[in-house]
């Protein structure tokens, strides 16, 4: 206690003895660091293993959609009985598809990107030496490791990993007999799921309060960088919506082990026979499940869209443009995101009526996302903008947002829903919209702040490919999807081949397939860049690579526990004082000029 | 410690805020299971339970509980340490009390025929004990902490006693009580 006390008054006061020497051993160093910067490298790390992980899954089961007639002989070597005869059983498509989703929605995509750039970017942007509770922090990613472990041990069970998709609606998750992935598998993932939503609320409890309590002097709010705007709703939005999913997660636990009727009914299962519950409704679940699942998309995608906003500026070497008016849109859709989950629900029945306001809602999201996109595009323009990896992979986001985000607006429609609802259109808006998108927020993100987290510079010919191929790639496996949701091809099955109708779509989804296989490669080229550059990359000179405004840049090239030495800088102006009074640009520690102009 | 006691009148101890976002979240956990409570009533099946009469001897022990969690906060600010202590170990006891009377009417429950699980049970009763059990373990945790404070309190030096980890718990404490009524009510009205 009496260490972590000593560090959080340090973090706390702006007072001048914040340098201190350490005495770290390993362990407290690179393992239990309570060290944000540290923490975030972990998450990171912990995070691109999953990616990797769950990115190879896809190209598994994009083998089995692209090539259903053919055998792969290593695919028996790789999954065994699951692989038998060089195919993959459909148990294991099933479980490779839910796998793929839970991994890459929780673990890569919120533990990795929220775990990654709240952890980094907060204390550094708002001038804090840490967050409010280091050891909390520190808690919060040996959750998510525990929750990983879990989750990994889950693939190697006798009858396989949970197999009834992400969503682990019941009955397939909460009846033991339903699939083989429900026994054992199922018992794994809900634990893993459960430490999840503990590391996720450690976290953004620590976000909210390091935002709100310990920003340094001069640091009001609407000095604040958009990036930690984004983390603090996405935190916001975290902390109000996991509890809901875990009450729902109690709820399955006592109807799968102790025989309770929340979700389960008198439903008649082959060769056990009717069951002896009554009265259960399954739909009940899905309110809970996306309760949380709607804010869920605005937790993976708002981090993004508060990275990329700052990216854009930054080399844009313009202010963002709109600066308030991108606050008042992240807080109109971090409502909007809890009001809305039931258009995941148009075919359960639910009222015309109430289904019909859930149209209105979704289609209200529109508009903030609309403003944040002009004001992306109007930051962009006649700007004198520096073509980095990191500024790529923004203006690719902004493509993909827009590009997905059109998608919704069919999707939101409860009568246009009707026909599009479990159909690889489904799958092409939100892997487009959310998928693809925060991933790319995420690579700018990394390529922006690589040089901060390392002190090194990653391989820009590197990131140039790496980029391309991944945007072309992006859209030529999504975009094809599109007409094959409208053509009625419905998710999650194993073989098309055997339906007339679908047939005609034979050659594209082997060219789908073969377009995964590749971007999955590059990605690889990326891994190669990221850990290479870490040991050889280039060595950072200049403590502030990219020109920029923000604090981060004002601490040394490789800040120790305590992010400053000496005092922690004052801030005296927004973040977006780029090309302002014909200067490149106005750090926010210096102080306002008398006839400086107004911005 | 001594680095943590500062006076900053202007902000909020962070980990105080820290209490109240997490309280925030609990209360979704809550309201997540209240809402589906609603729900699941007006889909039919549903069993009318009359609650067990020992809820209402719990309430007043939770609710004498919070008084003399509110005493102890007040004496360890004035300095009465010894006083303090008494105070949390009976705030402790009370806890204790309160978790093995709701214990007592789960046991009421049953013996009156209404399973609270299996096959048996109806979502009405099964709401009841998983809630109930729910906020249960939250005291349980209060209890666990007031033990720690108490504890802790051993350990501070004369003149430079912490303050926070109290008022932390407190404010805990506090709403673990005001939960239960809201509880307690919810199944008045709403069963």
């Amino acid at each position: 206690m009496s260490h972590e006390a000593v560090l959080h008054g340090d973090a706390h006061g702006h007072d001048d003895h914040g340098h201190h020497e350490h005495h770290d051993t390993f362990l407290t160093k690179y393992v239990f660091s309570q060290d944000h910067k540290m923490i975030a490298k972990q998450f990171l790390i912990t995070g691109m293993v999953w990616a990797v992980l769950g990115g190879l899954m896809s190209v598994l089961f994009r083998l089995q959609l692209g090539y259903p007639d053919s055998t792969f002989p290593f695919l028996e070597d790789l999954l065994g009985k699951w692989g038998k005869g060089g195919r993959i059983t459909p148990e294991a498509y099933y479980a490779l598809v839910t796998t793929h989703g839970t991994v890459l929605v929780f673990f890569v995509l919120t533990a990795g990107l929220s775990g990654t750039f709240a952890n980094f970017l907060i204390p550094l942007q708002v001038g804090a030496r840490d967050m409010a509770s280091p050891f909390m922090n520190m808690l919060s990613y040996w959750f998510f490791f525990a929750a990983s472990i879990v989750m990994l041990s889950s693939m190697f069970v006798e009858t396989g990993p949970f197999s009834g998709g992400w969503t682990a609606y019941p009955p397939l998750s909460a009846l033991g007999d339903a699939s083989p992935g429900s026994k054992t598998g199922m018992d794994l993932w809900i634990i893993s799921m459960a430490l999840f939503v503990v590391s996720s609320l450690l976290g953004g409890l620590n976000y909210i309060a390091t935002i709100l309590n310990m920003r340094t002097k001069g640091m009001s709010m609407t000095r604040l960088p958009l990036t930690i705007w984004a983390l603090f709703f996405t935190a916001v939005l975290g902390v109000l919506s996991f509890p809901v999913l875990f009450s729902g997660f109690i709820l399955l636990i006592f109807d799968r082990n102790f025989g309770t009727s929340f979700y389960l009914s008198d439903i008649f299962v082959n060769g056990v026979g009717a069951l002896p519950n009554e009265g259960g409704s399954a739909i009940l679940y899905q309110h809970l499940f996306w309760f949380l699942g709607h804010p869920e998309v605005y937790i993976i995608l708002l981090p993004a869209m508060g990275m990329v906003s700052e990216i854009l500026s930054i080399n844009s070497r313009k202010p963002i443009f709109g600066y308030m008016a991108m606050i008042g849109s992240l807080f109109a859709i971090a409502i909007l995101a809890f009001l809305v989950w039931a258009h995941h629900m148009f075919v359960t029945g639910l009222n015309p009526f109430l289904g019909s306001v859930f149209v209105l809602l979704t289609l209200l999201i529109a508009v903030p996302s609309a403003i944040k996109v002009f004001n992306w595009l109007t930051t962009l323009w006649r700007g004198n903008i520096r073509f980095t990896p990191a500024m790529l992979f923004a203006i690719g986001f902004v493509s993909l947002f827009i590009s997905g985000g059109l998608t919704g607006i069919w999707l939101g429609n409860s009568a246009l829903d009707i026909h599009l609802h479990d159909t690889y259109f489904v799958i092409a808006h939100f892997h487009i919209v959310m998928g693809v998108a925060s991933m790319f927020g995420m690579f700018a993100g990394i390529y922006h702040w690589f040089p901060k987290m390392y002190g090194k510079q990653l391989n820009n010919t590197l990131g140039y490919i790496h980029f391309w191929v991944t945007i072309a790639g992006a859209y030529l496996i999504f975009w094809p999807m599109h007409y094959e949701g409208l053509a009625g091809m419905p998710r999650r099955y194993y073989d098309f081949s055997i339906w007339e109708s679908f047939k005609q779509f034979g050659e594209l989804n082997k060219f789908i397939s073969l377009v995964s296989m590749i971007v999955f490669m590059v990605q690889l080229l990326f891994l190669f860049n990221f850990f290479y550059s870490i040991f050889k990359g280039r060595k950072l000179t200049n403590q502030n690579p990219w020109d920029a405004t923000t604090l981060e840049w004002t601490a040394p090239i490789n800040p120790g526990h305590g992010n400053w030495v000496g005092e922690i800088p004052e801030v005296h102006r927004w973040p977006y004082d780029y090309g302002k009074d014909g200067v490149d640009f106005i750090a926010q520690t210096t102080p306002v000029g008398a006839d400086e102009s107004q911005h | 410690m001594s680095t943590l006691v500062r006076n900053e009148p202007q902000r909020i101890h962070p980990h105080r805020f820290i209490m109240w976002i997490a309280i925030g979240s609990i209360v979704m956990m809550f309201a997540g299971m209240t809402s589906a409570y609603i729900v699941k009533k007006n889909q039919g099946n549903w069993l009318a339970i009359e609650l067990p009469v020992v809820f209402w001897y719990s309430t007043a022990v939770i609710l004498v509980s919070s008084v003399t969690m509110y005493l102890a906060n007040t004496a360890l600010k004035a300095g009465k340490t010894s006083f303090y202590k008494t105070l949390i170990t009976i705030t402790a006891i009370l806890g204790v009390v309160f978790i093995s009377m709701q214990w007592e009417g789960f046991k009421d429950l049953e013996t009156r025929g209404i399973a609270l699980i299996g096959p048996q049970s109806n979502s009405a009763s099964s709401f009841l004990f998983v809630i109930t059990g729910l906020h249960m373990l939250h005291v349980l945790g209060g209890v666990i902490a007031l033990i720690v404070t108490f504890f802790r309190s051993f350990w501070g030096q004369e003149g430079q006693t912490n303050l926070v980890p109290t008022q932390i718990v407190a404010t805990y404490w506090h709403f673990v009580d005001v939960l239960w009524i809201y509880l307690f009510i919810f199944y008045q009205l709403i069963a």
